[in-house]
């Protein structure tokens, strides 16, 4: 181990947020991810989120064309990305125009001025030279020529130029890993596998990141800075890895299908940002019993997963919400010949095409409510990372147990962002094995069990139970078609009650933190998880009687909640949308919810959960 | 759990039947395309726990509530969809899907498309009756131009698409065209759509009695069908005519076809083409053809077998585990570098 993490000279740090930032082509994510993986292996809690530009190769140098890669690590409970950078690392000029307003005041920069050229400087849209002008001086500012001295670095690999420029990232990343004492055994061992064909590249990338290092841990840096510590955090004992919230979803559709006893899953999806990556995270677990099919078109993919789940598969598909609008029909398809499957829709910021790299929560009303007619199913949302796993699981418990769609609501921000995961223990990991009907005696295939109203799922290769099943409504002592108006009022309120029933088979409502009554509630759903919970310590911290709650059943909610929520005198809903789970809360209960909205494409801000808590009492008082 | 073993072999025509009231228009062409799919399932031994039928909406779409086998009445052009999801997730079913002009190649065009050229193995029957029968009468893409429907009352002024050009041009590997009333034909050309393995594509002309009766009497009348009909057969000379004397032949020099006739001595010029079912350019010929300078072709235009999609998935699937059985979960989450012990 060659850190230097007890050099006498480090400052220690409760938690730290750096944000690397660069032009598309700088591999900032690779350098975000090698941090993060060295940072895990250190024993910090952490967080991180990646912020890349919409444009495959957006012209290099440009503002739009930056890419930024942010990681919140300490010692303490991380749950967000964090409010303010610490550390922003700025490759290039437009990187620091486009992500200085995110460093607090008094923050470090450390900029690579062989990139601020002038030609760099025009590109980006500095009028005047940002490292001469003043306009750094509220910030500690660490001026680094890292081109040259990359270029110095891997002189003797017999690159060509622009080769051995690419290296200038990892040469940032040795000098990051040195400051916060990091091993960096784990990257080295990356490098030589990643570039395994190309040797001298393998090196030359060695070499810079030891050089970056090398040039921390000399006397150069002390004239600059020092290095910081920040403690291991207190964590549950047990065998840790990162993980992406898609990555996290995929896996537990895998145990999600394994605890149903089913032996195969049918993934059928469409390409579009940002659900893509789960389709690609799932083409490579064949070996699991899944089968993925990419469809021509957003209907074709769930009209596979519905024929899928006709013939006893495990249907899933996913996609984002201009997607979700045409899967519409589908799922009134599935609704009405009550078939399982699970739809994962990582929701951005829209109407329409929208902005499909950022993450918003605007699409819990389509979810909900979104299809024609009386169309009840159950919706899901997750709320980090590490909890996409749980509620891929609990998806596909529902829709097999409930013979139902199930929406599973994710976002742009949760596909993404990735943190430490507790891998669990598998033994005890829930199973809920699905009973295909094999019994001819007396079936019709809507006959319901008396305690969750679901129909038997009955494959296609089962001897004499050979049926029809379609979009016409069905008569429920039959199964055939029925026209019959006091049926269809009466399969109506069935396939409601059966979706309202489910609130007999999920967990009560508990509250994330706090009291179960007080002054105030802040009701959240998915992945405004950590800002609230962070935002609601600190209130408490402050002597606020403010409690979390954070729902993961959006329909049906659970049975105690509207008993719940009555026990706060007020109860605010920070939403990364222009106000919807307030309004299904204030329909359901006749509670006065108020909502907390944000429609930017980005994160809430512990900060201004923190100051809405604080408005709403104050208001409060002011009425008192 | 009691296994009943049912020999299907010995199954009638009539057992495929479901038993519910079959709700057509009298006189529909679909009864006939009903009763040769009886048939034809009972000639090939059709299994019903095995059989799926397939279809989305509009009048042929009703077809599986009147089998006895597993059925599924889809949405609007999606069965192609629901269809290739059923054969990913269990390749023994064996599954047919039944749609019509508007459902196959208007609203479900796209999925047409796509599981043609994918060679999803389905068997794809599209009643063609150049009309919207459910939705009562508008013109469908198949509708001549000029048809005037409570849609377009001055006459239609879009040209129609080709249901067979189409799956050709989709990249089908199996096309064949059949008229309802020809019950021997039909159920001849349904059993070879069931024996290809792959997506086969048949077009049946179906007469539409309400909306556009005797749309294809202009072929299918009973006099002067030999004329204006040609029936395909692999390695058989393409003739037609009442007295088999009249041939097709390439025009010297040109990628067309004409038709001669034969002198009266009834020998059989070399020129005359002679039927090769695995070449797909004399299939877009003679998918061509049209009344009345040519007789409409009819039978196995074209059929030349490929992998098929699923099969080629399941391939896949099965060189993905590199050894035999199903992984443990474990090995999923723990086997990768990057993780940790905290203690």
């Amino acid at each position: 181990m060659t850190t230097s993490a007890t050099s006498p000279a480090r400052e220690s740090r409760d938690s730290v947020v750096i944000r690397f930032a660069g032009d598309s082509g700088d591999g900032m994510q690779v350098t975000g991810g090698r941090f993060t993986v060295e940072t895990a292996l250190a024993g910090n809690d952490l967080t991180t989120f990646p912020d890349y530009p919409a444009e495959i190769r957006a012209p290099a140098g440009t503002t739009y064309g930056v890419s930024a890669f942010q990681i919140h690590f300490g010692a303490v409970d991380v749950m967000t990305p964090g409010d303010q950078v610490d550390v922003l690392v700025a490759m290039n000029p437009a990187a620091l125009k486009v992500d200085l307003k995110d460093l607090r005041i008094g923050g470090t920069v450390v900029v690579d001025t062989g990139a601020f050229t002038e030609r760099n400087l025009a590109k980006a849209g500095f009028t005047s030279h940002p490292l001469e002008d003043g306009s750094l001086a509220p910030y500690q500012v660490l001026k680094l020529d890292i081109t040259k001295r990359t270029l110095d670095a891997v002189k003797d690999f017999g690159l060509h130029t622009r080769e051995a420029h690419r290296c200038r990232n990892m040469w940032a990343l040795g000098l990051m890993l040195w400051m916060y004492g990091r091993d960096r055994d784990v990257t080295v061992a990356w490098l030589k596998q990643k570039f395994a064909g190309k040797p001298e590249i393998a090196q030359a990338n060695v070499a810079a990141l030891n050089a970056g290092h090398a040039f921390g841990e000399t006397a150069e840096m002390s004239e600059y800075g020092v290095g910081y510590t920040v403690r291991r955090a207190p964590v549950t004992p047990g065998v840790y890895r990162t993980v992406s919230g898609t990555e996290a979803i995929a896996w537990g559709l895998v145990a999600g299908m394994r605890a149903a006893g089913l032996e195969k899953m049918i993934f059928a999806g469409y390409p579009i940002t940002p659900a893509s990556l789960l389709l690609h995270t799932l083409a490579n677990l064949k070996r699991y019993g899944v089968i993925t099919f990419q469809a021509e078109d957003e209907i074709a993919a769930i009209g596979a997963c519905v024929g899928a789940a006709y013939a006893g598969a495990l249907g899933v598909t996913s996609t984002s919400g201009p997607g979700m609008a045409l899967k519409t029909e589908m799922l009134g398809l599935a609704i009405a010949t009550e078939l399982p499957l699970v739809v994962v829709n990582s929701q951005r910021a829209g109407p329409s095409t929208g902005m499909p790299t950022k993450a918003e929560q605007s699409d819990l009303f389509q979810a909900v409510h979104g299809r024609n007619a009386d169309a009840p199913l159950a919706v899901l949302a997750a709320a980090t990372a590490t909890d996409c796993f749980d509620v891929a699981m609990e998806a596909v418990r529902l829709a097999t147990t409930y013979m139902t769609p199930v929406v599973l609501l994710s976002d742009a921000f949760l596909a993404h962002a990735a943190e430490p995961w507790r891998i669990p223990d598998l033994d005890r990991l829930p199973r809920f094995p699905v009973r295909f009907r094999t019994d001819p005696a007396g079936f019709h295939p809507f006959l319901r069990d008396l305690k969750t109203l679901s129909r038997p799922w009955a494959r296609p290769g089962t001897p004499g139970l050979e049926h029809r099943i379609g979009g016409l409504e069905k008569d429920y002592d039959t199964g055939h078609i029925s026209y019959d108006p006091e049926n269809h009022a009466r399969m109506t309120r069935t396939r409601a009650a059966k979706i309202a029933g489910i609130a007999n088979g999920i967990p009560l409502q508990t509250v994330a933190l706090g009291a179960d009554h007080g002054a105030i509630a802040v009701v959240g759903w998915g992945s405004t998880y950590g800002a609230i919970h962070q935002a609601v310590r600190r209130a408490r911290q402050g002597g606020i009687d403010a409690s979390h709650v954070h729902l993961r059943y959006l329909n049906p909610f659970p049975r105690n909640l509207g008993e719940l929520l009555r026990r706060f005198h007020r109860i605010v809903v920070p939403e990364l949308n222009n106000g919807q789970l307030v309004q299904l809360l204030r329909a359901a209960y006749l509670v006065p919810a108020e909502g907390l909205n944000k429609v930017q494409g980005k994160p809430f801000k512990v900060s201004e959960i923190s100051e809405a808590i604080e408005a709403t009492l104050g208001r409060a008082r002011d009425v008192v | 759990m009691t296994v009943t073993t049912i020999t299907d072999a010995e199954l009638q025509p009539k057992d495929y039947a479901s038993d519910q009231e079959v709700r057509w228009c009298p006189g529909c062409g679909d009864y006939a395309i009903l009763k040769a799919v009886h048939k034809a399932m009972a000639e090939v031994g059709a299994r019903r726990e095995r059989t799926v039928v397939v279809s989305g909406i509009g009048c042929a779409a009703r077809f599986p509530y009147y089998m006895s086998t597993y059925g599924f009445h889809t949405i609007h052009g999606r069965a192609p969809a629901i269809a290739t999801g059923i054969k990913l997730a269990n390749p023994d079913l064996d599954v047919w899907v039944m749609t019509g002009d508007g459902d196959g190649l208007s609203i479900g065009g796209n999925h047409m498309l796509h599981v043609l050229r994918r060679n999803v193995d389905l068997q794809i029957v599209l009643f063609n009756n150049e009309i919207y029968g459910l939705t009562k009468g508008q013109y469908s893409p198949t509708s001549r131009r000029g048809t005037k429907s409570p849609s377009t009352p001055q006459g239609s002024v879009d040209y129609p698409v080709s249901a067979c050009a189409f799956a050709l041009g989709a990249g089908a590997r199996f096309v064949a065209r059949a008229v309802d009333t020809q019950q021997a034909q039909l159920v001849g050309v349904l059993r070879r759509a069931h024996a290809h393995r792959g997506a086969s594509f048949v077009e049946v002309f179906q007469n539409c009695v309400v909306f556009n009766d005797g749309a294809f009497d202009g072929f299918t009348a009973k006099d002067g069908a030999a004329d204006t009909q040609l029936h395909v057969e692999h390695g058989k000379p393409l003739m037609f005519g009442a007295r088999k004397d009249r041939g097709l032949r390439l025009k010297p020099g040109k990628l067309e076809l004409e038709v001669i006739t034969l002198s009266e001595s009834s020998v059989i010029p070399d020129d005359v083409l002679v039927h090769d079912e695995t070449n797909r350019a004399l299939a877009q010929l003679l998918v061509a053809l049209e009344p009345p300078a040519f007789p409409v072709a009819l039978g196995v235009i074209y059929c030349n077998p490929a992998p098929s999609f699923e099969a080629e998935v399941y391939a896949q699937a099965a060189a993905a585990r590199a050894t035999p059985g199903v992984p443990d979960l474990a090995e999923l989450l723990m086997n990768k570098e990057g993780t940790w012990v905290v203690r």
